[in-house]
């Protein structure tokens, strides 16, 4: 039997409903709302946007972040740029059409009422930052830039140069700084959540470590916000920053908080290939670049003369060959498996033999250097630094990697997680991207969660409570939740194995890769299903973290994060293997069309897996909310 | 294709907490890519400590990109190391050769303070920008974002100056200490554009006054500009010193009248 999970979308047609809802919603009189504690954990552009608006709102904040100072948060890496339905290039972009190209960007898994209110704040989104300071990109006569991106035909995308998540997340920092000052925010940094507290079934706070002592303490307030990012790095390898974990949802998922859809996960084509053994983090690209440079691999696997002296007759330009309409713009999902492929049957490229070329001579020869310079130098720059090969002789080699997570805990329409008083926003939560994200839409839905949803939806819940009493950090569930952290994190120093956390780290991001990467087969799920609680076991048995856990120690913490994500990839495939279909990011090799596309199946997957802890990942319990499309038309993608 | 460096030593700072004298040691590592990065050759001298039994070596770093500012080494006497416009993580093995001897220590500044090895306390730097790097604008009652036309090169001189990843090299190449670049970033940011003018005179007293309370003063080194991972130059200063100055001057009017 599984439990009926209520959306709480509001009732009326699409485009009324957060009107509707903003209309009938609980408020808390100004004069009430230091009454209230709320609690946000991360500082991203979600946590640092809530933070900021819930302390101006004049409710007590208190701010957590495992980094130094709120702006390191991940979201600082974004290239592109963010979404908005401004319409300003009068190139008939709306409401209604950004909505309906995040749907099906989506793949026709996102819930309509979220992905609709997500466009109608996008506006905000963009007075609120340029009001803030958020130097976007202008046009000559002074009004603001914008430019196109993947899956839609308008152009709406705001952008910083190729720093856009950098500009708007100092924009939110900067907003959070100004109420740690004014007294409104209490920020606790190289603080970590390591549990989820919850009494009566209502969240109660959480517990944390202190990263420079150890020290683990709680903290209990009326709503606790989970704005603690994606778990991309389960993969080991990955776009994400080295800290990046899921750590924070996955311990309230274990506290009663479902998880759902796991297994949507963003592989993003445009990566620069792991170089050795010792890599620990890969770089992307920016996917502009495959508007200029030719995909291709040597026809022969065995090909062994240099670049340059293999002749056009023995270069397969795959993407052209196989996608002639879209070509190298064929979308993320599609070219990732492409070069996946490729590389697979040997024609890689590189000492490692993993990546193929993305190759810039015909557009030099085309357009001239100049103008290749100017649209792409910088990224070049990068490339060269990294790589040490200039792309203006040498073509580059790129090959796919993991990215974005769309998968996350369950939210209701008010953000609410399975738990009362538990909300998640931003990459934390599942809500917004159904199974596969566009571009530039990330940081949209970050910064719509924080400042323009939760600031209305915590105020619903906390109404109610106004002057009730709520249990403090002495109640016993805090002291019990304080001796089982303490007891995991001695255990980790205690195992005294042999093999270091990033070890493990490596070796389950390598099962998660090959079994629930790119292209999944049952057999393939089957095998990772196998393979992972063996590791886990040894994990369990042979870890060895050295220095002690009274002072900083990088390797205690990284072991805590391992930990969490082993549990998670067993879910993530036990997600991956129960939907018996092709949709975005999750392509199972069964079941495709006769070109190799996503084989959707509408008639028994068009919902949302939200997973229940039961004790053990391998044992979750599945529940399901079905989506029900009442204004958009289930359709096919094709981009032959 | 890739090679393998050999016989590179580090000498590395070793502190066990802020009250710790500290120390260097000595570090051999063989067999090295030159593919790899700086941080990655850190990251696999950990490894064998660790299967060693010792203590890893405590570094800052998490986005490894050159965009978060986390990464903080003195590389050879040079904030990021050798490598113009490259922070820490993006410095590559190919910059070294075999046989090579590199010292590396903690940004070092009295309002840096060490915290364990490799990684320092700068949050002297959320209290400057806390004091008054911001522009007030509570959420929600924004105007529209093409109301107020910004200059195209008014918009690209503050984004010049907004690419501060905050990250402290410029405090730790510094011979005093000084941390004007990072606060005059800010400040060059904010004041050009037509939004912070409401805010400009005000702000720049109190990040400048924050800035006194804990780093050193500028005399006009210029190590700062040649440290910086992101080329953002020292007119800022000048501009921040400008608008100090006239915010000086416009209070003792104030007061005058008052």
């Amino acid at each position: 039997m599984s439990v009926e999970l209520n959306s709480k979308s509001p009732a009326g047609p699409l485009s009324d409903k957060w009107e509707n809802y903003k209309a009938d919603v609980k408020l808390v009189n100004p004069n009430n709302k230091r009454k209230f504690k709320v609690i946000v954990v991360g500082t991203g552009l979600a946590g640092a946007s809530a933070a900021a608006t819930l302390a101006e709102l004049g409710y007590q904040v208190d701010a957590f972040t495992f980094h130094d100072s709120p702006r390191r948060a991940h979201s600082i890496a974004a290239q592109g740029g963010i979404n908005a339905a401004k319409n300003y290039q009068g190139d008939g972009d709306s409401v209604h059409r950004l909505f309906y190209d995040t749907i099906k960007g989506g793949d026709f898994r996102a819930r309509e009422s979220n992905v609709h209110r997500l466009a109608e704040v996008s506006v905000n989104i963009i007075d609120q930052m340029v009001a803030q300071g958020v130097p976007f990109a202008r046009e000559y006569g002074g009004l603001l830039d914008n430019r196109s991106f993947g899956g839609a035909q308008v152009s709406r995308t705001f952008y910083a140069r190729g720093q856009t998540g950098q500009q708007l997340l100092l924009g939110a920092y900067q907003q959070l700084a100004r109420q740690i000052g004014l007294g409104g925010v209490r920020l606790f940094n190289r603080t970590e959540l390591v549990d989820v507290v919850t009494i009566e079934g209502r969240a109660a706070g959480i517990v944390v470590r202190d990263l420079m002592t150890g020290e683990i303490t709680s903290h209990s307030a009326h709503a606790v916000v989970l704005a603690t990012g994606g778990y991309g790095n389960v993969f080991f390898l990955s776009t994400n920053a080295m800290a990046c974990n899921v750590t924070a949802a996955w311990r309230a998922h274990r506290k009663g908080a479902y998880f759902a859809n796991p297994c949507y996960t963003q592989i993003h084509p445009t990566c620069i290939p792991q170089s050795d053994e010792f890599q620990s983090k890969l770089t992307l690209m920016s996917e502009s670049l495959r508007n200029d440079g030719r995909v291709w691999v040597p026809k022969n696997p065995d090909e062994t003369r240099p670049v340059d002296q293999i002749p056009e007759e023995d270069r397969d330009y795959y993407l052209e060959r196989l996608y002639p309409s879209y070509g190298n713009l064929a979308p993320r999902d599609i070219s990732s498996r492409a070069a996946k492929r490729a590389v697979d049957r040997g024609q890689g490229v590189g000492p490692l033999k993993n990546g193929v070329y993305l190759d810039f001579s015909d557009a030099i020869n085309r357009l001239g250097k100049n103008v290749v310079e100017e649209r792409y130098g910088n990224l070049f720059e990068m490339y060269e630094r990294i790589a040490g090969e200039n792309p203006y002789d040498v073509p580059m080699r790129i090959y796919p990697a993991s990215h974005y997570t769309m998968g996350g805990l369950w939210v209701d329409y008010e953000l609410m997680t399975t738990i009362p008083g538990l909300y998640a926003a931003g990459e934390a939560n599942f809500s917004d991207h159904g199974a596969n994200r566009l571009g530039a839409s990330a940081l949209m839905q970050g910064l719509a969660d924080g400042y323009f949803v939760l600031p209305y939806t915590i105020g619903n819940y906390l109404a109610p409570m106004l002057n009730k009493p709520i249990p403090g950090v002495d109640h016993p569930e805090f002291k019990a939740a304080e001796s089982a952290a303490r007891e995991r994190f001695n255990g980790y120093l205690n195992v005294k194995g042999t093999r270091s956390p990033d070890w493990f780290h490596r070796e389950v991001g390598k099962i998660i890769w090959d079994y629930c990467g790119m292209e999944r087969t049952q057999q393939g799920l089957e095998k990772a299903l196998s393979e992972l609680p063996a590791l886990y076991d040894e994990f369990k048995k042979d870890l060895r973290v050295t220095g002690n856990g009274e002072s900083l120690n990088q390797t205690l913490e990284k072991a805590g994060r391992v930990d969490d994500f082993f549990q998670l990839g067993m879910l993530m495939c036990r997600d991956a293997l129960d939907r018996n279909e092709s949709c975005g990011g999750h392509f199972r090799a069964e079941y495709q069309t006769d070109e190799g596309e996503a084989l959707r199946d509408d008639d028994n997957f068009c919902n949302v897996f939200a997973w229940e802890w039961t004790g053990d990942p391998m044992s979750a319990k599945r529940n399901i909310e079905e989506l029900n499309y009442e204004t958009v038309h289930l359709a096919t993608r094709s981009y032959k | 294709m890739s090679n393998h460096l050999k016989d590179i030593t580090l000498k590395i700072w070793r502190q066990s907490g802020p009250n710790d004298a500290g120390h260097f040691e000595s570090y051999k590592v063989d067999e090295i890519s030159d593919e790899a990065s700086f941080l990655e050759m850190l990251d696999y001298l950990n490894e064998r400590l660790i299967n060693e039994g010792q203590e890893a070596i405590v570094f800052d770093h998490d986005c490894r990109e050159g965009i978060c500012g986390t990464c903080s080494l003195m590389i050879n006497g040079q904030a990021h190391g050798p490598e113009r416009a490259t922070a820490s993580c993006q410095l590559h093995m190919r910059k070294f050769k075999s046989g090579d001897s590199i010292t590396i220590e903690p940004w070092r500044a009295r309002a840096f303070p060490i915290v364990k090895d490799l990684m320092v306390d700068r949050s002297a730097f959320d209290r400057i920008i806390e004091s008054g790097g911001f522009i007030t604008s509570p959420t929600g009652g924004a105007p529209d974002a093409n109301l107020i036309p910004i200059p195209k090169p008014v918009s690209d001189a503050a984004m010049d100056a907004a690419q501060c990843i905050g990250c402290g090299a410029c405090v730790a190449a510094c011979p005093n200490g000084a941390a004007n670049l990072f606060t005059s970033a800010k400040i060059a940011h904010l004041n050009l554009l037509p939004q912070g003018q409401a805010e400009r005179f005000r702000r720049v007293e109190a990040m400048v006054e924050t800035m006194d309370e804990y780093f050193g003063s500028c005399t006009n080194h210029g190590e700062c500009e040649a440290a910086c991972p992101k080329e953002i130059s020292i007119d800022v200063i000048a501009l921040a010193n400008a608008d100090y100055r006239k915010a000086k001057i416009k209070n003792r009017k104030q007061l005058a009248r008052n």
